[in-house]
């Protein structure tokens, strides 16, 4: 009753909720069904992964810019992974990288992300009590809670985690034989993903839910902050895709489990002949990247939605092409299901398929063009304040053309024979998706911490750490391009085996050098984070002056958000210095009618239509208060 | 000792950093800046976007171009010559995209920083624009498109009839190379033949077989279509020989192929770089376990009479090890008995 309650838009039993209802600690910090609070458990989570996948590519690029490095140092806390000479086990530095592109992709850049801000600013921004179904949320976290613990323990296996790639491609995956991870670690990388997936699928049905259901008064889908579309659309992708994903594993299960030849297929392994006949194991392949590829777009429409979000508020100036940014937006989403065998064009695939995915895969890049120029001309005459949001959101964009252009080499299938699986994909994808998204979760950070916990974030700390980070990232990922053109590949545990690529040593432990401070660069934000969690200074309510509905809300918001009504929505939410109005800023909820001095044309055509509803209204507020006394 | 000393000089960066922190947080308190927008940390942060842009467009040239010699690989087939110029045609568009779409941001960031005497602009949209940033990716993105395309369809069709035939199958963590003998035919294999003897599980019931013979390296002629037949035996590989620009999965239970035409001989292309030691070679390119990094293979690429003369001087796997068909039928073995006599 009391879920019903909070998301429903029946407000005059609201205010008797808060009395009846006392939280506990379990109930308000553990289980809890308030959006903010599970919002603030994925980031937290969040975090705590990140550093374990950022820890994990420190020790590999310790091996790789330092191959002659003595790693006896580690001992105490790899133990057996290194050995007696002091060198790195090649069967863990390939755990190793698995688990890195694990981490990252799903627990970092999907649930920490998606996690995070479509569950903490869907209510706030369309202006709901809370999700559709709290009860629903806080289960999508508990889920994905137990798949990090079943994950985190397949890190301490004897036999290692799970070490054939984050793809896990069978057969490697699928035999015990071939590779040490894939027996008990591999299990638990497929138990903990079943976790994960069935977490996501409840979090996407909630979020496409809320979105759709609970938007207040006014809040047209026309007037939703481009947030509340990128993180609508990001559900609708996994909701579709994650499916597939879930149906690969099963598989592959089967595969390793119950005898089954789904994947596999003609195989001699460890002086045996296998039973398994007519798999393929390019089956596998097409399911995996049907998640696979929409994944790409799951982890960077989120972090695009509160970059333009930000890049509006912080430049005083509306989006540069609200409409445009929603259809390419759309157009990614639709497009991004059908592109997904590029990565597969030397896999045996048909080339005539190839060169279908081909052009299908250029498409792509239209709207990833358009979002790009939108961008720049939000800057462009701006007024621009560079907070850490700020800063990460031009960061972000910076990245996003910078790995988005490579893509162009990559989708173009005779360009991608000789690049494919080298440093350059490696170059490519960390910086369009990895990287990106990174600083779009960032930027989201800085940008909401106010509303998250009542206190500002240090703006200097913030500076230091994105210009520390900004400049690390191009530091790490760029030189890859070169490595990747002269052909190194990827996963390799040392390249010194072929004349070819027997080079760039230097380069290497450059960008070894650059990961490492980066990586400790982060602890610049850990300390601000949480240093200003509990000392920092105390937030004013709106002090972005910004125009959307969160900022409405008290600074401490209880569950429910809004201690009175709900909030009406006039307008859409990029009126920032609007001609003839008095400040740079007209928050959605001040209504048009209030505005004569800078409503445009139109707009004072809509005068007319507000003044009618808004009485309608409020005959129907009064009707109700009457029944309730 | 070192670690005690470290520990103590870490722990006295942090707390000077620490105290510089909290000094700097009082002062803005006190002078009331924290209030302003327009502060002086937004100018540096205008100023550091140019700094950004014109360092590391600096480096960017300067190591690219130094380094142009290292990162270039030369190219030994006929298609990587044409895949190559598409690489280049790409970079170069994309190139001046990139350079053009960072000098906008960067700029735009330095020069529209916050002053209170301004306002924005407000301009929300304009379709025109919309529709030419629309139309002119789709239009070049169409002709790079179209140029891959074709380069695809042309890698990716027949092999020509008379392909000089070479089969090259992956396992942990090697590859074993397979010719079909003088008649350029490679006999049938089955997974579930194989054995310590017959490593590739030839079936040698199949005739084709008897001249099949063993190679430690790869070797082709130049200027002559080469068709390599690729499959693993174990798990997923992938033959990947840079310098020809070659690059093919090895999938077991589905075999694969890629033909192209070496166009320079090892020892041209030794004299083109000065280097005599210099090998062409395969790598392995998917990942397939703990050896994935050292499947090495060379590629040694002759002139045409050379490799015919190779050719001729191989051994068929039953002549040097006869045992193989010991259990054929006997007009089989009778057969075979001729390809191990012969001289």
């Amino acid at each position: 009753m009391a879920v019903a309650n909070v998301s429903a838009h029946d407000v005059s039993n609201h205010d008797h909720h808060d009395h009846e209802h006392k939280d506990n600690f379990i109930t308000k910090y553990i289980f809890s069904t308030d959006h903010k609070m599970i919002a603030k458990q994925y980031l937290i989570s969040g975090m705590f992964w990140a550093f374990i996948g950022g820890f994990l590519s420190v020790l590999f690029r310790l091996q790789l810019g330092f191959p002659d490095m003595d790693l006896s140092f580690l001992r105490p806390l790899l133990g057996g992974w290194i050995d007696a000479s002091g060198k790195l086990d090649p069967n863990f530095y390939l755990a190793l990288v698995t688990m890195h592109g694990t981490i990252m992709v799903f627990f970092v850049l999907t649930a920490g992300l998606s996690g995070t801000f479509s569950n903490f600013l869907i209510p706030l921004q369309i202006g709901a009590r809370d999700m559709a179904s709290g009860f629903m949320n806080m289960l999508s976290y508990w889920f994905f809670f137990i798949s990090g613990v079943i994950m985190f323990a397949s890190l301490f296996l004897e036999k290692g985690p799970a070490a054939g790639g984050w793809v896990v491609y069978p057969p490697l995956s699928a035999l015990e034989q071939a590779i040490p991870g894939s027996g008990l670690g591999m299990t638990l990388w497929l138990i903990a993903m079943t976790f994960f997936i069935a977490s996501s699928l409840m979090g996407g049905i909630n979020y496409i839910t809320t979105v759709i259901n609970l938007r207040t008064r006014g809040m047209s889908f026309s007037r939703l902050p481009l947030t509340i579309w990128a993180f609508f659309l990001t559900a609708v992708i996994g909701l579709l895709s994650f499916p597939v994903l879930f149906s690969a594993a099963l598989l592959l299960v089967f595969d390793r489990s119950f005898g089954t030849s789904f994947y596999l297929s003609d195989i001699y392994i460890g002086g045996e002949a296998l039973p398994n006949t007519g798999g393929s194991a390019v089956l596998y392949q097409h399911l995996f990247w049907f998640l696979g590829h929409p994944e790409v777009y799951i982890v960077l429409l989120p972090a695009l939605g509160i970059t333009s979000e930000i890049i509006a508020t912080n430049s005083r100036k509306p989006i540069f092409g609200y409409k445009a940014m929603i259809i390419s937006m759309l157009g990614i989403t639709i497009l991004s299901f059908v592109v997904w065998a590029h990565h597969m064009f030397v896999s045996g695939l048909n080339p005539f398929l190839g060169s279908i995915f081909m052009f299908l895969t250029l498409i792509i890049a239209v709207p990833s063009a358009v979002k790009v120029f939108n961008y720049l001309t939000t800057l462009w005459r701006g007024n621009l304040r560079f907070t850490p949001g700020m800063l990460f959101s031009i960061g972000l964009v910076s990245f996003f053309i910078s790995g988005g252009l490579t893509g162009i080499f990559l989708g173009n299938s005779a360009i991608d024979i000789q690049l494919h699986d080298t440093y350059f994909v490696v170059a490519h994808f960390h910086l369009v998706m990895g990287s990106a998204s990174f600083f779009g979760m960032m930027a989201g950070v800085y940008h909401w911490f106010p509303k998250m916990f009542g206190r500002m974030m240090d703006e200097k700390l913030g500076h230091v750490h994105f210009w520390l980070t900004f400049v690390g990232v191009y530091m790490v990922f760029f030189p890859m391009h070169y490595i990747g053109i002269a052909g190194f590949p990827r996963r390799y545990y040392s390249w010194t085996n072929f004349s070819f690529s027997d080079m760039y040593t230097d380069l290497n432990m450059f960008v070894s050098v650059a990961a490492i401070v980066t990586f400790v660069a982060q602890f610049i934000f850990i300390f601000n984070f949480f240093y200003s969690m509990y000392k920092g200074r105390k937030a004013s309510p709106n002090p972005w002056q910004s125009n959307t509905l969160e900022w409405t809300t008290p600074i401490h918001p209880g569950h429910g958000n809004w201690p009175g009504e709900i909030p009406a929505v006039y307008r859409w939410p990029y009126d920032y210095s609007k001609p003839g109005a008095r400040e740079d800023f007209i928050p959605q909820t001040v209504p048009l009618s209030a505005t004569p001095e800078s409503n445009l044309p139109h707009e004072n055509k809509l005068v007319q239509l507000e003044k009618e509803i808004m009485a309608e209204e409020g005959d129907v507020l009064v009707a109700n208060e009457s029944k309730e006394s | 000792m070192y670690g005690l000393l470290i520990s103590i000089g870490v722990i006295l960066l942090i707390l000077v950093i620490w105290m510089v922190y909290r000094i700097q947080t009082l002062i803005s308190v006190a002078k009331g800046s924290d209030k302003k927008i327009a502060t002086t940390s937004n100018k540096v942060n205008a100023f550091l976007m140019m700094v950004f842009l014109i360092g590391c467009g600096v480096l960017m040239f300067w190591y690219s171009i130094k380094e142009f010699d290292n990162y270039q690989m030369p190219i030994a087939s006929e298609h990587g010559i044409i895949t190559d110029r598409l690489f280049w045609i790409t970079m170069a568009v994309t190139g001046f995209i990139f350079i053009l779409t960072h000098i906008l941001l960067f700029w735009f960031s330095y020069h529209y920083q916050y002053r209170d005497d301004r306002r924005a602009a407000y301009y929300p949209d304009n379709n025109k624009l919309e529709i030419i940033w629309t139309l002119v990716p789709a239009v070049v993105l169409t002709v790079l498109v179209v140029s891959g395309w074709k380069a695809w369809s042309d890698i990716t069709a027949p092999a020509p009839e008379e392909a000089h035939v070479v089969e090259i199958m992956g396992y942990q963590f090697a590859w074993d190379i397979r010719y079909g003998g003088m008649d350029n035919t490679l006999g049938d294999y089955d997974y579930r033949l194989t054995n310590a003897t017959n490593s590739r599980g030839i079936d040698f019931t199949d005739k084709n077989s008897f001249d099949d013979f063993p190679s430690q390296n790869v070797v082709i002629p130049k200027g002559e279509p080469v068709l390599f037949k690729i499959r693993a035996r174990d798990v997923l590989h992938s033959v990947f020989a840079p310098h020809m620009r070659l690059k093919m999965d090895a999938v077991p239970g589905m075999p694969t192929r890629f033909w192209f035409v070496p166009n320079k001989t090892t020892e041209e292309m030794r004299a083109e770089l000065g280097d005599e030691e210099f090998e062409y070679e395969i790598a392995c390119t998917e990942v397939c376990g703990n050896g994935h990094f050292s499947m090495r293979k060379v590629i040694r690429v002759v002139e045409p009479d050379e490799y015919r003369t190779w050719l001729a001087e191989q051994t068929p796997f039953i002549k040097s090890n006869p045992d193989l068909v010991a259990d054929l039928p006997a007009d089989l073995k009778e057969l075979a008995e001729i390809y191990i006599n012969e001289e």
